[in-house]
């Protein structure tokens, strides 16, 4: 009996293909509209752009916007404030989880681990509309739930949050950490689960406890992957949380709190600087690209990771 | 292999503690709220409730629902959310399965790859993609919010390093069988990746959801806003300008006691396919980080 074979000819192979190129038309046509076509948009950031007279119609003004850009006190102010923000989240936003899988992994009841897992993941799928709510009825100055406690237990006058720039900022790296660090945890407590056990059985043998086995066998095997996070973070810097901070802060803490996000949003769709605004989102995005690409070059080299 | 000593007794009673401290520290905010919700206007407003309801009261939500601007933005969110996500599962499984195939199979796949990835890196930024959307004549509408984000690259790749996993026999088999590429996704890949496609279409709800800048930007009449967006407005920036109402119904959503109900309410639905959600993610986000 001849036995059907399958085998697929080199070449475009219309014939065979064709429904598969289809299968792409949609996809293809809505990144294209939604995607390629904002690109072409950022000829904006060279034009004092005047929305009713167009693209076409709006006047040249080179690289104006952009000598504006670094040439005002605040929107320098808006690029550190965005660079120390996020390294502040990524920092503690890679050791909060690490540290916290390590304690979770020593727990040996798997009902409390569960449990435990459950909670903490779910501040993650709350936005930051609800959790902003909440926080800022939390944070008040005049009787919020945190002040009052603070008060309480160790007689701290109230502290203003969410007013103060520099607690404005502590404010959101900790709350940063809050919502994220339990979903965080989910890729270190994937690679702890998969840690060969018989390297412990090796190092009980041999008289190492658990603190020992924890810091010869544990920490060395989580390495890798906290290199990868962290180098794909770095790729990110630029974004420091534009849904958190918009939804938390005021006028009083834009010194020290305004991002890149939040002071685009301002300065163009606020005040209808759009073209100001424009440069200000090809300047994040040019800048962007450059640090994914290394983070993801660094990430391949470090610790053999690629994203497909 | 478990170390048996003082010590380690000791640690495990204090990493239990503090643990469960940890935890009790991520729903404790929520439950406060909910407490604030079914207190009493008087207590709440004196802060005297921390996570029990005071003088326990249902006002706060009939008052809720009473208003109709809060009932239509809860039904324009489901709308978006349903819509949204049926729109970016079907974009999501044509998609990735022709770009799960080898370049050999089918050439012109590193191309389109590349045509996608590339939007992760580089982006026109929140100005450019404003101005499309006005002169598309988009806002003011529902499509405004679902096609941006129809098709998301990130998902694409776990999605399509999930159909890499599934054996190519399988493939094979239905297409010796006259099954054409459309049949074949639908019948043979489409039911041995519900995991999978049950994963991303639960965190697309929650992004819906959750979603509210684009409500903002896109909609000039408040009437449009889906629920994220109304609660942006009237919780966070506390502006009532943009919404129009009587006098009384504009003292009750200023009204803590209110404004904690609307919080809760918006969470809700998370709150109810979260454990649905759980069974599921840890899976499904693993699975995507690891590759063969």
């Amino acid at each position: 009996m001849k036995k059907a074979t399958y085998e697929p000819k080199i070449g475009w192979n219309w014939r065979r293909n064709w429904q598969l190129h289809a299968m792409m038309v949609p996809a293809v046509i809505a990144v294209f509209i939604f995607a390629y076509l904002p690109m072409a948009g950022v000829i904006m950031a060279f034009q004092d752009f005047k929305p009713w007279l167009g693209i076409g119609g709006s006047p040249w003004v080179g690289f104006n916007n952009f000598h504006k850009l670094f040439g005002q006190q605040d929107s320098v102010q808006v690029i550190w404030n965005t660079v120390v923000i996020s390294a502040w989240k990524i920092v503690a936003g890679l050791v909060v989880p690490f540290l916290f899988a390590l304690l979770l992994n020593e727990v040996r009841k798997a009902a409390f681990k569960r449990t435990v897992q459950t909670l903490v993941y779910l501040p993650h799928f709350l936005s930051w509309v609800i959790l902003g709510g909440i926080l800022i009825d939390m944070l008040s100055v005049d009787g919020g739930m945190i002040n009052r406690l603070l008060y309480n237990l160790f007689g701290i006058d109230p502290i203003f949050f969410l007013g103060d720039g520099n607690w404005f900022r502590f404010t959101i790296v900790v709350s940063h950490v809050w919502k994220e660090f339990g979903f965080s945890t989910i890729v270190f407590l994937a690679t702890l689960a998969g840690i060969n056990p018989t390297l412990y059985e090796a190092a009980l043998v041999d008289g190492a406890n658990r603190w020992k086995q924890t810091l010869h066998i544990t920490v060395p095997a989580m390495i890798p992957i906290t290199i990868v996070v962290g180098t794909l973070a770095l790729g990110g810097i630029l974004n420091a949380g534009f849904d958190q901070i918009f939804n938390l802060y005021n006028s009083m803490v834009y010194e020290k709190g305004d991002i890149i996000d939040t002071y685009v949003y301002r300065t163009a769709l606020v005040q209808g600087n759009l073209g100001f605004g424009t440069a200000v989102g090809l300047f994040k995005s040019i800048i962007g690209m450059f640090l994914i690409v290394t983070a993801y070059r660094m990430a391949y080299v470090w610790a053999n990771y690629r994203i497909f | 292999m478990i170390d048996k000593s003082l010590g380690y007794r000791t640690f495990t009673v204090v990493n239990i503690a503090f643990l469960a401290l940890l935890s009790l520290a991520c729903i404790l905010p929520m439950i406060h709220i909910l407490a604030v919700a079914f207190s009493g206007k008087a207590a709440a407003n004196a802060n005297l409730v921390d996570f029990w309801p005071v003088d326990f009261t249902i006002d706060a939500f009939r008052k809720t629902f009473e208003n109709r601007n809060f009932v239509n933005a809860m039904a324009i969110s489901t709308i978006r959310t349903l819509l949204g996500t049926f729109i970016f599962l079907v974009l999501l499984l044509v998609t990735s399965y022709p770009l799960s195939k080898e370049q050999r199979s089918f050439k012109g796949r590193s191309l389109y790859i590349w045509y996608f990835v590339f939007t992760m890196l580089f982006s026109g930024g929140l100005v450019p993609s404003y101005m499309l959307m006005i002169k598309l004549g988009l806002n003011n509408s529902i499509w405004a919010l679902v096609l941006p984000g129809a098709v998301d690259v990130f998902s694409l790749i776990l999605m399509l390093n999930f159909f890499r996993a599934i054996p190519k026999e399988l493939e094979e088999a239905s297409l010796i069988d006259g099954a054409n590429h459309f049949t074949t996704l639908w019948r043979v890949y489409f039911p041995l990746s519900l995991p999978a496609i049950a994963t991303l279409a639960l965190f697309t709800m929650v992004g819906h959801w959750n979603s509210w800048f684009d409500g903002m930007i896109y909609n000039t009449k408040a009437e449009n806003y889906p629920l994220a967006t109304l609660l942006q407005t009237i919780i966070v920036q506390q502006d009532f300008s943009k919404i129009t109402m009587d006098p009384r119904a504009l003292e009750d959503i200023s009204n803590r006691t209110v404004k904690a109900a609307q919080i809760f309410i918006g969470a809700l639905p998370i709150l109810l396919v979260y454990p649905f959600l759980q069974k599921y993610f840890v899976k499904g986000v693993i699975m995507g980080a690891v590759k063969e």
